[in-house]
């Protein structure tokens, strides 16, 4: 299909791209975007390293279009930190160790964001649950729920 | 004092203000030179740098992929040289910065390069301290350092930087003689936990990767890929490809690829490739006929072990039990794929690679390029996983040479089903021991024969008079027949080679023999067992889980195992539920033991070991690739199965002191004993014992089948 403007929010500021509408989400936020935290770990929506935030909601890029994303407000791990500071779960991740070769963090991260956000203090099965398609191959599982069980104890949350 | 090599003297002139460069070879340390493993080269250089700054570099030629080395290197370098973590700056697998590197695998980091980097630091604090002496006119031995000053001991208003030591300084030393290290008891940085040093980096998505890294004018290629492993490519029409605007088709040789500045354009592209190939003959074993095949092969075995005469012992036993246990090929499937950018111009080639040895990649892209190896730069960023699966290069030859043929930057980043089909597998492997018990219920004779998984986990600590350990068609391209001419596709090193499927079998038959015995299984361990540092982790695993003496089955599902590796040596408890209706095997908790000498990292330490017990449940209970000869069917995670959140039980990681010996191995050693612990437990929980992993619910149910028919 032709090139159109499609006009989206990223990271709260508004961006207009020339592009074909099937082009993937994923290839735009690497590509002309650089923002390359967003990884590739699969390509069909069964790993989740490429996940971002659609209107809060945990996304799989790599299989989500422009158009899809057409007025919408998208959320890269880029984007999660407030004002300069960590996000609660970033800062969790770090101290809880909920990480090693680091390539699923993002991914992680705003899983556990958009669920945070949806329900603030789910037990821990309702975590593992939520993050049961996100793989991690290093082994970091029990440190990542224990990171996000963190965030949802504590009096702090995900906006 | 001689000179360093020509890398170092370039980075040491760089430098502005001054400084002083300290490096040390191992001729330097005779132990390290014990401990190495002879088939590589003898060489582990480390080089530190004290600028003017006062900040420290340390250069080595590892790489930071997940397993916490930039952390731990650090911190022994903060801790012989007296400074604060926060002042070190790691510096790894650049080739054109850091010394020459065999590669980041084995589990050598902390064992082989880990005492040439302390040296190299107590030489650096040995040379300041003489300086501040010289500038404060008192004695070294008045002199002590903290956190990067030196001050004189009776009067520490005295006192001077290592920055105001090193500014105006050009200062080159050689550490010739052995070092002192520090004594455990006087470490302040090393075996206290430390947060990771890249983990800022990773959770805000700054960390970059291979494929994250960005040239002016790139280019992303896909590359044509055989629809079976020795297809030959006879035919290709590139006219559909070509149709796509923008698209660079480029054939070489055996090389074809599509580029374009939009990798969703190059796929598509890739996508519109027509290609004729001649496949081959026959199509070869699948996954089930593959055993039959190894055993088969001719593979020429090879004596790693010998007490006794097991030939005269066996009809002495008063009970012999012979199994024998099989393993599928295991994928490492990294979840980075691999990726290279390469840049290639006025005779000099850039290479940014997920590789596991920059070194050993640098020469393979100056055969292939036609350049010196001094000519071609590897650099490795972050690596996303690699355990053993890439210390290939292909990606990276493939980047190169696209690059020398386009005059552009090419970056090659595979998808996942090209990470699937030439991913280097765990072999499959099969074991067959034979053992016996004498009157007295000890274990009298040992007899092993191992095809495909190689020799490493073999070894025996258990006190067994007649014992014969023999393995062929392992991983060694020495061998007969070849790892090529017993495969059907590649094979190579995955997290402790070989180990996982050896210590499941051993492991498997200790408890087969504890069993036939009436005997606990950790009281029939530890009756055969005089090695201290292995009672003393099975004891503590046992402790840390509450191991309640029973001989299995009992019903409870509870297992143990135990092995050594990587000079380390680990045990574990497990606790399982089977599903008696569809044999799945539910994994509610592991506790395990670990003596790795001394620990530079708890912290990393125990994520190593979380790390290793999680994704040791995939080889375990679901990871076995399906295929038909070069056919690679799992392509993707739809069908290949990683261990997931709801898999992963309660991990308890327990650090069993032991400050009397060097840091040893700790990325790899926990793994091996995660198939025997969980089919013990199996066992115990289901009174049937599983010879083939992974446990599969099929198998499992077809185990407890066989079980009830038998009656045993
Ligand atoms: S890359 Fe999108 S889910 Fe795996
Ligand atoms: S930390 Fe490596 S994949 Fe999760």
């Amino acid at each position: 299909m032709a090139a159109a403007a499609i006009h989206f929010t990223l990271n709260g500021r508004p961006v207009a791209l020339e592009a074909r509408p099937e082009r993937l989400l994923l290839w735009a936020l690497r590509g002309e975007q650089g923002l390359t935290g967003t990884k590739y770990g699969c390509g069909v929506g069964a790993c989740g390293a490429c996940t971002v935030l659609v209107d809060g909601r945990a996304t799989r890029s790599c299989v989500t279009t422009l158009a899809e994303v057409e007025r919408r407000e998208v959320v890269t791990i880029e984007g999660v930190a407030r004002n300069g500071g960590l996000h609660p779960l970033q800062q969790a991740f770090i101290d809880h160790g909920a990480l090693q070769c680091g390539y699923c963090t993002p991914g992680m991260v705003l899983t556990a964001h958009a669920l945070l956000a949806a329900t603030p203090h789910p037990a821990r099965e309702a975590i593992a649950a939520a993050m049961e398609h996100q793989l991690c191959r290093c082994g970091a599982h029990q440190r990542i729920l224990a990171a996000i069980e963190s965030v949802a104890a504590g009096a702090e949350r995900s906006p | 004092m001689s000179e360093p090599r020509g890398l170092s003297r370039r980075e040491f002139f760089r430098l502005a203000g001054g400084g002083i460069l300290v490096c040390v070879g191992c001729a330097a340390l005779p132990s390290l030179a014990q401990n190495r493993w002879p088939r590589y080269p003898e060489d582990v250089d480390a080089y530190l740098l004290i600028g003017a700054d006062g900040r420290v570099a340390v250069f080595s030629g590892k790489v930071e992929m997940g397993q916490g080395v930039m952390t731990s290197l650090a911190q022994m370098a903060a801790e012989e040289l007296g400074v604060d973590l926060g002042s070190i700056d790691m510096v790894l697998g650049d080739t054109d910065r850091c010394p020459w590197d065999m590669g980041t695998f084995g589990s050598m980091t902390t064992r082989m390069f880990g005492p040439a980097l302390r040296a190299a630091a107590a030489e650096a604090r040995s040379v300041l301290t003489g300086l501040a002496a010289a500038r404060l006119a008192v004695s070294p031995d008045r002199l002590s350092v903290r956190t990067g000053i030196v001050s004189v001991k009776d009067a520490p208003s005295r006192h001077v930087s290592y920055a105001e030591l090193a500014r105006g300084q050009r200062l080159l030393r050689r550490v010739d003689a052995a070092t002192v290290l520090k004594a455990a008891a006087d470490f302040e940085v090393m075996g206290r936990p430390a947060m990771r040093l890249d983990a800022r980096a990773k959770v805000t998505g700054e960390a970059k990767y291979a494929a994250d890294m960005r040239l002016p004018g790139q280019l992303y290629a896909r590359i044509l890929r055989p629809p079976v492993h020795r297809a030959q490519l006879q035919s290709v029409d590139t006219s559909g490809a070509e149709a796509v605007g923008g698209v660079t088709v480029v054939r070489r040789d055996d090389l074809v690829a599509v580029l374009h500045a939009d990798p969703q354009r190059a796929g598509e592209a890739l996508a519109a490739l027509r290609a004729q190939w001649q496949l081959p003959q026959e199509a070869g074993p699948d996954q089930d006929g593959i055993f039959e095949h190894l055993a088969k092969s001719g593979a020429a075995l090879t004596e790693s072990a010998h007490r006794g005469d097991v030939l005269a012992a066996r009809p002495r036993a008063a009970r012999v039990f012979e199994s024998t246990y099989h393993k599928g090929y295991v994928a490492h499937a990294p979840l980075e794929p691999h990726a290279a950018l390469a840049e290639v111009s006025a005779g000099r080639a850039t290479v940014w690679a997920s590789t596991q040895t920059p070194f050993p990649t640098r020469d393979h892209i100056a055969h292939a390029l036609g350049l010196a190896p001094e000519a071609v730069r590897v650099i490795t960023p972050f690596l996303g996983g690699g355990f053993g699966g890439k210390s290939a290069d292909r990606q990276a030859v493939e980047a190169a040479r696209l690059a020398q043929l386009c005059g552009r930057p090419v970056q090659v980043a595979w998808d996942r089903s090209e990470e699937f089909f030439f991913d280097r597998f765990d072999p499959a492997a099969v074991v067959t021991i034979v053992s016996g018990v004498d009157a007295g219920r000890r274990a009298a004779f040992w007899d092993f024969t191992g095809y495909g998984a190689g020799e490493r986990g073999t070894a025996h600590v258990y006190d067994i008079p007649d014992l014969r350990i023999r393995c062929g068609g392992g991983m060694s391209y020495e061998q007969s027949p070849a790892p090529q001419q017993l495969h059907p596709f590649e094979v190579g090193p995955w997290r402790a080679p070989g180990a996982n499927m050896n210590v499941f079998a051993i492991e498997s038959q200790m408890d087969i023999m504890a069993a036939a015995c009436g005997s606990d299984p950790l009281e029939f361990r530890l009756r055969h067992l005089s090695d201290a540092r292995m009672r003393a982790v099975l004891e503590a695993a046992a402790a840390g889980f509450g191991w309640q003496a029973a001989a299995a089955p009992s019903g409870r599902g509870c297992g143990i195992a135990c092995a050594t590796d990587a000079g380390s040596y680990v045990a574990a408890c497990a606790e399982v539920a089977v599903d008696p209706a569809q044999g799945g095997v539910r994994v509610l908790r592991v506790v395990c033991a670990e003596d790795l000498g001394i620990v530079v990292n708890p912290e990393g330490a125990r994520m190593q070991i979380e790390g290793g017990v999680t994704m040791g449940l995939g080889y375990a209970l679901s990871e076995e690739l399906h295929f038909r000869g070069g056919d690679i069917l799992d392509r993707n995670f739809g069908s290949y199965h990683l261990p997931r959140f709801s898999a992963v039980p309660r991990i308890e990681a327990i650090l069993v002191r032991n400050d009397g010996l060097a840091p040893q191995g700790g990325g790899e050693p926990p793994i091996t004993i995660v198939g025997a612990v969980i089919a013990n437990a199996v066992f115990d929980a289901t009174g049937a014992r599983q010879l083939r992993l992974p446990m599969t619910p099929e198998r499992v149910l077809a185990g407890i089948a066989a079980a009830k028919l038998h009656g045993s």
